[in-house]
């Protein structure tokens, strides 16, 4: 999976390890501000109230 | 083969990573959230207590300041009108329908333990004697507690008037805080009980 995305990536190591790192960022501020916000009201961790 | 293998590696050690991240963002992402919404909370109660007439406290509103001296000077939180997922995320939410701050009966305030800057995170700290200050729009309420409890989230009976009384008529004005137990657990509720022991009238400007 990595693998076949290195393969890919355009350039020599130094700027294919740059779009690598990228690419990871993207996918962290996605799922950071995207999709746990979404998930968060969905697993019930921290319930406070009674009845 | 082998190609199946490693892609079946990578995709649960990236699964891995991404539960890793959730939690992280359950116990800090969730808390700039809750930073947000204290500012205005707490601008809004700054607003009303210069007004001459005290309006309703609306749901999403804010009720009062809530300070818990044994937990540090700086301990301050802002009380929202409301307990539903929404007001929680702001702060300690004021059960809709429980006495006012001050009135005679049961003030009821539920908070985050572990998430959403985790208001009542340090609840358990509190100790027989120590003062609980609620920092109202026309006056300062200071309640002394009286005791902790460990109970199910099925026990509604620490939420009535008089708590563990259910239908008894309230001649006290208590307070109830509420929160989950044990920390990052919705098996069971903290409850921490308190009785008005002073009340300091504000001039309303």
């Amino acid at each position: 999976m990595y693998g076949f995305v290195w393969r890919h990536l355009p350039g020599n190591t130094a700027a294919k390890l740059v779009g690598m790192l990228l690419l990871l960022g993207l996918a962290g501020l996605f799922l950071w501000y995207g999709v746990f916000p979404w998930l968060e009201p969905r697993v019930a961790l921290d319930e406070v109230t009674v009845g | 083969m082998r190609a199946i293998l490693r892609t079946i590696g990578e995709l649960s050690i990236t699964l891995g990573v991404v539960l890793l991240l959730f939690c992280a963002y359950l116990l800090w992402g969730t808390s700039s959230y809750t930073e947000r919404h204290q500012r205005l909370l707490q601008q809004q109660l700054v607003a009303e207590q210069a007004e001459k007439t005290l309006g309703k406290i609306q749901l999403g509103g804010a009720v009062a300041l809530l300070k818990l001296p044994r937990l540090g000077a700086t301990y301050k939180y802002a009380i929202v009108e409301g307990i539903e997922d929404e007001h929680l995320r702001q702060g300690p939410g004021h059960y809709p329908g429980s006495a006012q701050p001050g009135e005679v009966g049961n003030f009821v305030v539920s908070g985050h333990r572990t998430t959403y800057a985790a208001p009542f995170n340090r609840i358990d700290e509190l100790e027989k004697g120590d003062d609980i200050v609620i920092d109202a729009r026309e006056a300062r309420y200071t309640y002394k507690v009286t005791g902790t409890k460990i109970v199910e989230p099925t026990e509604v009976d620490v939420i009535e008037p008089v708590p563990g009384r259910p239908g008894k008529k309230a001649e006290k004005a208590v307070i109830t805080l509420s929160t989950c137990h044990p920390e990052y657990s919705a098996r069971q509720r903290l409850i921490v009980f308190g009785t008005l022991a002073k009340t300091e009238e504000r001039d309303v400007i």
